[in-house]
């Protein structure tokens, strides 16, 4: 459970979220999704406002205390190693702490961990793709690689930034079922999405943003029906399936 | 009958070794084999054959070679991940410092004081320097280049530690040769080390979080920690430098945190091509017996030496070994066809 309160980009945004639920976040350019992003996973500190976490208040933490409790993030502009093979970009996750203890002590080889992993999302082991270095690959391989990357510290939040943004059609028709399956084994998931068709077939609430501030929460088709939220998106309709 | 002619087309020779992947490498036969390890192996052999047909002057100029390379190979490692230092002289001021105090004070021998000091720099090293691990680029390297003046200054107005006398008189090594080959092995072993552990999996995340320390953090890697640690090791390979030249010359004063040993590693790196750890340590390989070479021209030499450095970054601004790699692997042979 997240609480927030008075930042100047975020402003008086309150919301909680209970063990395995999909929350998805939308608004228009600038309302502040990414930042309030930044603010649960530690990259920017709150001026005021509080972040609780299993009962426990994380505000302020470094990134990497916070990732290491399981609130782990994708960024919307992918930031990846791109002089290393795509699989070796999953070893440094691999290496933390956090994945150290899950494990128990007796993980596998990393590499083999890594090559699996990129298998589950779409790079075929037995191509050269995995193996490739992450700078000669196509944008949508490369916001796989960093879902894979996420998903390398077994989340228990999963907090996606635009995970869509830059992906073909096809590669959204592949990605979205992975996110899907995620969800029903029990991961809580934040996703902010700008592709609200897609957005609204997995997430069981929506909240919405605009200029900081939070302007309604609830199921999608609550949501799409608001008026202020019809203002905000400049009355584009959207067909909620 | 037609007659065949032989044609011949040129082929690579790391054509066969490098397979399509960057990380994979077959290797089929013994020419292969050659071709990978010639290029390691010729050096080392070089340098531990070279103490033997040298007498005296030279080997002390191998010796001192050996040294300026360690600060450069810590030099580089530090700079994987990210933290550019202007102040080796530190790290070596602290080990000869700490060796040199045991030593005159306690007079143990350097089978101790060594290790102690190769340790204890690093402590102090990692001490000193990670409540500024914050600072990155030149931030971090300002504080770096004031920290062996502020051990200068210190010694020099408090008098401890021998002051500026310093403490002479030391134990020397057993002989010539345990300081050579302690020397050569020394700086062999790092340069190997280095070389094997920056390319496993705890160099990887070194290098990424030079690369992006964001993405690193996101990771659950606390980067304070991991740079801290890149700062002990650092430390404890200079302060063996340190503590070596300390009983080398029987003698420690305030001149082991002077600039010398801040530029002469980093000149090094420049020259030889960071990044690889080969290149500082080929880069004063050839530095440091140039500037004895030019001794004989007296006043001339530093700015002959300058001039030549000045001269190779411009011309190869990659560094040397980089430039060698690269011509080395785009060797041809030729090969019959048809």
């Amino acid at each position: 459970m997240k609480h927030f309160g008075g930042v100047q980009a975020v402003h008086d945004v309150s919301f909680s979220l209970r063990r395995g639920e999909f929350l998805g976040i939308i608004g228009p350019n600038g309302s502040g999704k990414t930042t309030l992003v930044n603010l649960i996973t530690g990259f920017v500190r709150p001026d005021s406002g509080k972040i609780i976490y299993r009962g426990k208040n994380i505000t302020g933490k470094k990134p990497y205390t916070i990732a290491g409790l399981g609130i782990v993030r994708t960024f919307q502009m992918v930031r990846l190693f791109y002089n290393l093979p795509a699989y070796k970009n999953l070893i440094i996750p691999l290496s933390s702490s956090r994945v150290k203890k899950l494990r128990g002590g007796k993980y596998g080889e990393r590499d083999d961990v890594a090559v699996d992993l990129l298998d589950d999302m779409g790079f075929e082991r037995d191509s050269f793709v995995p193996y490739k270095l992450a700078g000669s690959l196509p944008h949508g391989y490369l916001k796989r690689l960093d879902l894979a990357r996420a998903m390398a510290l077994r989340p228990d939040l999963l907090i996606l930034d635009e995970l869509f943004s830059g992906m073909a059609m096809s590669e959204v028709a592949s990605t979205l079922p992975l996110i899907e399956k995620f969800h029903e084994e029990g991961l809580t998931i934040i996703m902010i999405e700008h592709r609200l068709k897609e957005l609204f077939r997995v997430v069981d609430r929506v909240m919405v943003l605009n200029f900081g501030e939070k302007i309604a929460g609830g199921s999608p088709q609550e949501v799409m029906s608001t008026e202020a939220v019809k203002k905000a998106y400049l009355g584009i309709e959207v067909e909620i399936g | 009958m037609a007659e065949v002619e032989a044609r011949y087309r040129k082929k690579r020779l790391d054509r066969g070794i490098k397979a399509r992947a960057d990380t994979i490498f077959a290797i089929a036969s013994y020419r292969d084999i050659l071709y990978l390890l010639l290029p390691r192996a010729l050096p080392v052999i070089l340098l531990l054959v070279l103490p033997l047909l040298f007498k005296g002057y030279w080997n002390k100029v191998i010796i001192y070679s050996c040294m300026i390379g360690l600060l450069a190979l810590s030099w580089d490692f530090l700079a994987s991940c990210g933290l550019f230092s202007l102040g080796q002289s530190l790290f070596f001021g602290l080990g000869a410092y700490v060796a040199g105090t045991l030593s005159y004070y306690f007079h143990w021998s350097p089978i101790f004081t060594i290790p102690i000091a190769v340790l204890g720099g690093g402590l102090l090293s990692a001490g000193l320097l990670s409540p500024v691990l914050r600072l990155r680029g030149v931030y971090f390297a300002m504080v770096t280049l004031m920290m062996p003046l502020l051990f200068m200054k210190m010694i020099e107005t408090t008098g401890l530690v021998g002051g500026s006398h310093g403490l002479s008189s030391l134990t020397p090594f057993p002989n010539e040769w345990v300081a050579i080959y302690l020397a050569v092995g020394a700086f062999l072993v790092c340069l190997f080390v280095f070389r094997r552990a920056i390319n496993e999996d705890y160099g990887l995340v070194l290098r990424a979080i030079r690369d992006d320390d964001r993405a690193v953090m996101s990771a659950a890697i606390n980067i304070y920690w991991r740079k801290t640690q890149a700062l002990f090791v650092a430390g404890a390979v200079g302060g063996f430098a340190g503590a070596f030249m300390t009983h080398h010359y029987q003698f420690v004063g305030m001149s082991v945190f002077a600039l010398d040993y801040s530029i002469l590693p980093l000149a090094a790196s420049a020259l030889g091509g960071p990044g690889t750890f080969a290149g500082p340590a080929l880069g004063s390989m050839i530095l440091v017996p140039l500037s004895e070479a030019l001794r004989a021209l007296g006043g001339l030499r530093i700015a002959l030496y300058c001039f030549i450095l000045i001269l190779s970054v411009i011309a190869l601004p990659e560094g040397i070994f980089h430039y060698i790699e690269r011509k080395y692997h785009q060797f041809e042979r030729l090969v019959r066809v048809g």
